[in-house]
C-alpha cells in the first residue's frame, strides 16, 4: 500500500478516527501515568498532535466542497434507524479545528501551569474525554448522538471546573455547572423525543426533510435553543458562566470556551440544518430573537465586566459579551436568509459572525492564558492587589497586550476583521444594531485598559519583587496563540476567502446537507 | 382517557422536579429534582415507544403481534447510564461542598470572596 492509498484511508475513517482517538487515549492516560509524568504529558500531546492533523486533513477536504458522511452500522441508507451517522460539512469543519487547536495548546500551556498539583492522571484523562466529546458534538449528524456527546462534555467539564477541590469557591462553580447543563440536557433530550414521536427519525437531515413545523416542533425548538444558549451562556441564562470560567484553573477555562461554543454550533445546526426554511414560515422570526439575545448579551457583558475586581471574572464577562457578536453576526443572517434582495449582507452577517467564532476563542483565550500565568508567578488574581508587573514580566505583558487589542477589535488584530464585517451588515439591516456592537467594542477597550493599567503599570510592589516570568511551555502557548491573532489580523481574507466562506455557505445552503443524507430532498439553496 | 397516563405522570415529574430544582434551598433535595427531570424524560421516551397489547421486541422468538419499539428503550437505557454518571458527579461535589461549608443551604453556600 502506497503513501496516497494510505492517506485517502485515513481520509474516509477521520471522523470516526479524531473522535474515537482522543476517547482511547483518555482511558490509555492513566495507565500511562504510572510509568512517569513526563511520558504521560508527552502522550497526551502526541494523541492530541495526532487527532489535530487528521483534523486538518479531514477539513481540507471538507473546505475544497465535499461533505463527509461516515456510517456507523448499516450501510444500507434505505433502513433510517439502525445507524448513526456522523455528517461533517464546512461549518462542522470549521468547528473541530477551532476546538482541537484550543485543546491541544492548552494541554502545553499545563505542562508547567499545573505542575505542581496532584491527580494529573485524572485531569489529563478529563481533558481528553472533553476534547472527544466536543469535536463528537460537532461532527455528528444524529440529534440523540448530540445529546450523548453533550454529556460527555458537561460531565468531564464540570469535573475540571471542580479540579482545585481545596478551594471552597471551584467547587461551588462546578456544582453550579453541573446543575446547568445536565437541565439542559434534560430538556434537549425532550425535544429529540418530540422529534422522534413525529417523524420516526433521529437523523437531522431526516428530520429536517421532514419537519412540518408544527405546535410540537415549536415546542421543541424552544426548548433546544433555550437549553443550548443556557449552555453557551447567552444572557440570561449566563449565571454560571462567570464562575465556571473565574474558578476553572486557566488551562481548563481556556477549552470551557471551546465547550461553549461547540454549544453555540448546536443553537446554529438546529436553526439552520433542522428548522431551516420551516422557521421562517412562522410570525415571530427566530433569526430576530437571537439579534436582540446578541445585543442584550454584549451589552449586559460589558457593563458587568466594568465593575469587576477579580481578573478572571473580568475576562469572564468579556467573554460574555463576545457571545453577543456571534449571535448578533448569525442572527442577523438569519433574519434575512430567505430574503433575495438582501443575500450579500446575509452573507457578510454570517461571515463575520462565525470568523468571530474563532476570533473569540483565540483572543478571550489568549487573556485567560495571561490571567493565568500573573496567578501562576503571583498566587494573587485580585486585581487590587496587583500592579507593576510589567517590569518583571515582559513577555507576558506584550501577549496582554495583542489580547487586549484583539478582544476590543483594534486594528490589526484579528478582532478588527470580524468586527467590521458585522458592523457593515447589520447596519444594513437595522443602523441601531451596528451603534450598539460598537459601543460594546469602545466599553470592552475601556475594561481591558483598566486591567492593563492596574495590573501591569504603576510603581514596583514590594511583594512581587521576587516575581520571575511564567515557564518555557506556557510562553509558547501564549506565543502560538498571539502569533495566530497576528497572521489572522494582517490576511484575514485568507481566513475569510478559505474557511470562512464555505462555513457561511454551509449554513445557508442547508440543503447539500440534508440531500447528502435523503438524495431526493428538493428544498433550500 | 387512561391511555394518556403516563404522559400526566410525565408532566407531573417534570414539574415537580423543576419545583425542586428551583424553589428547594436543600443541594441533595436540588439533586433530587434533577434525577425526577431526568425520570420524566425517560418515561416519555419509553411510552412514545409504546403500544397497548405489545410485547418485548425480540424478533427471532416473536410469537407474532405487535412488538413494542425498541429504539426509545436503547435511547432510554443510554439516558440512564448518563444519568447515573452525572447524578455521581454531583453528589461527589455536594459532598465538597459540605466538607468546605459544613451545610447543604444554598443560600449560606458562596458569600464574598475569599
Amino acid at each position: 500500500m502506497n503513501v496516497a492509498d494510505l492517506i485517502d484511508l485515513l481520509l474516509q475513517h477521520s471522523p470516526a478516527l479524531i473522535v474515537a482517538i482522543p476517547l482511547l487515549g483518555a482511558f490509555i492516560t492513566p495507565l500511562i501515568s504510572r510509568l512517569n509524568d513526563k511520558v504521560r504529558n508527552v502522550f497526551v500531546i502526541l494523541t492530541l498532535g495526532l487527532t489535530a492533523s487528521l483534523v486538518f486533513l479531514l477539513a481540507s477536504d471538507v473546505f475544497s466542497g465535499n461533505i463527509h458522511t461516515y456510517i456507523f452500522g448499516s450501510q444500507d441508507l434505505a433502513l433510517p434507524v439502525v445507524r448513526i451517522l456522523f455528517e461533517v460539512d464546512a461549518m462542522s469543519a470549521f468547528m473541530v479545528i477551532i476546538s482541537v487547536i484550543l485543546s491541544l495548546i492548552a494541554v502545553i500551556y499545563s505542562w508547567s501551569f499545573m505542575k505542581e498539583n496532584t491527580g494529573l492522571d485524572k485531569y489529563y484523562t478529563l481533558i481528553l474525554l472533553m476534547t472527544a466529546g466536543m469535536l463528537g458534538m460537532e461532527l455528528t449528524g444524529d440529534l440523540f448522538n448530540f445529546f450523548v456527546f453533550l454529556e460527555i462534555t458537561s460531565i468531564s467539564s464540570a469535573a475540571l471546573v471542580a479540579f482545585w477541590t481545596n478551594k471552597a469557591k471551584s467547587v461551588e462553580a462546578g456544582f453550579k455547572y453541573i446543575v446547568i447543563s445536565t437541565i439542559g440536557a434534560l430538556f434537549i433530550l425532550f425535544s429529540i423525543a418530540l422529534f422522534y414521536g413525529q417523524y420516526n427519525a433521529l437523523n437531522m437531515a431526516m428530520i429536517a426533510s421532514a419537519i412540518q413545523y408544527t405546535f410540537l416542533d415549536k415546542i421543541a425548538l424552544v426548548l433546544l435553543i433555550a437549553a443550548l444558549a443556557m449552555k453557551a451562556g447567552v444572557v440570561p441564562m449566563h449565571m454560571w458562566l462567570p464562575d465556571a470560567y473565574g474558578k476553572a484553573p486557566s488551562s481548563i477555562t481556556f477549552i470551557l470556551v471551546g465547550a461553549t461554543q461547540a454549544s453555540l454550533y448546536g443553537v446554529f445546526r438546529v436553526c439552520f440544518t433542522i428548522y431551516g426554511g420551516a422557521i421562517n414560515l412562522s410570525s415571530i422570526s427566530v433569526g430576530w430573537i437571537l439579534v436582540i439575545m446578541g445585543i442584550i448579551t454584549m451589552l449586559l457583558g460589558v457593563a458587568m465586566a466594568i465593575i469587576q475586581t477579580d481578573f478572571k471574572r473580568l475576562i469572564a464577562f468579556g467573554a460574555v459579551a463576545e457571545i453577543g457578536y456571534m449571535l448578533l453576526g448569525i442572527g442577523t443572517g438569519l433574519v434575512v436568509m430567505l430574503n433575495p434582495e438582501m443575500t450579500a449582507t446575509g452573507l457578510a452577517a454570517m461571515k463575520g459572525g462565525i470568523f468571530h467564532i474563532m476570533n473569540d476563542a483565540l483572543d478571550v483565550g489568549l487573556l485567560f492564558l495571561v490571567a493565568g500565568a500573573i496567578y501562576y508567578a503571583t498566587k494573587e488574581t485580585s486585581l487590587n492587589k496587583l500592579g507593576g508587573l510589567a517590569r518583571n514580566m515582559k513577555y507576558t505583558t506584550v501577549f496582554f497586550i495583542i489580547g487586549l487589542l484583539a478582544v476590543s477589535g483594534m486594528p490589526p488584530m484579528n478582532g478588527f476583521a470580524s468586527k467590521l464585517l458585522i458592523y457593515e451588515s447589520t447596519y444594513h439591516l437595522n443602523p441601531i444594531l451596528s451603534i450598539f456592537a460598537i459601543l460594546s467594542s469602545i466599553m470592552l477597550l475601556a475594561v481591558f485598559v483598566k486591567v492593563f493599567h492596574s495590573a501591569f503599570l504603576g510603581p514596583a510592589l514590594p511583594k512581587f519583587e521576587n516575581v520571575k516570568e511564567v515557564p518555557k511551555s506556557m510562553l509558547i502557548a501564549m506565543g502560538a496563540i498571539a502569533t495566530i491573532i497576528i497572521i489572522f489580523g494582517l490576511f484575514p481574507e485568507l481566513i475569510v476567502n478559505n474557511i470562512v466562506e464555505p462555513a457561511a455557505n454551509a449554513l445557508i445552503n442547508y440543503g447539500d446537507y440534508i440531500r447528502e443524507v435523503i438524495p431526493s430532498f428538493t428544498g433550500g439553496a | 382517557m387512561i391511555f394518556n397516563i403516563p404522559f400526566i405522570a410525565v408532566a407531573a415529574l417534570i414539574l415537580i422536579g423543576l419545583y425542586a430544582v428551583i424553589f428547594k434551598r436543600n443541594l441533595i433535595k436540588m439533586v433530587i429534582g434533577i434525577t425526577l427531570i431526568e425520570s420524566g424524560v425517560n418515561l416519555f421516551l419509553i411510552t412514545l415507544g409504546y403500544r397497548e397489547g405489545s410485547i418485548a421486541p425480540i424478533y427471532t422468538s416473536s410469537p407474532g403481534g405487535i412488538m413494542a419499539l425498541p429504539v426509545p428503550q436503547a435511547l432510554t437505557l443510554t439516558s440512564i447510564v448518563i444519568g447515573v454518571a452525572v447524578l455521581a458527579l454531583m453528589l461527589s461535589l455536594v459532598i465538597h461542598i459540605y466538607r468546605h461549608y459544613g451545610t447543604l443551604d444554598a443560600r449560606k453556600i458562596g458569600g464574598p470572596e475569599e
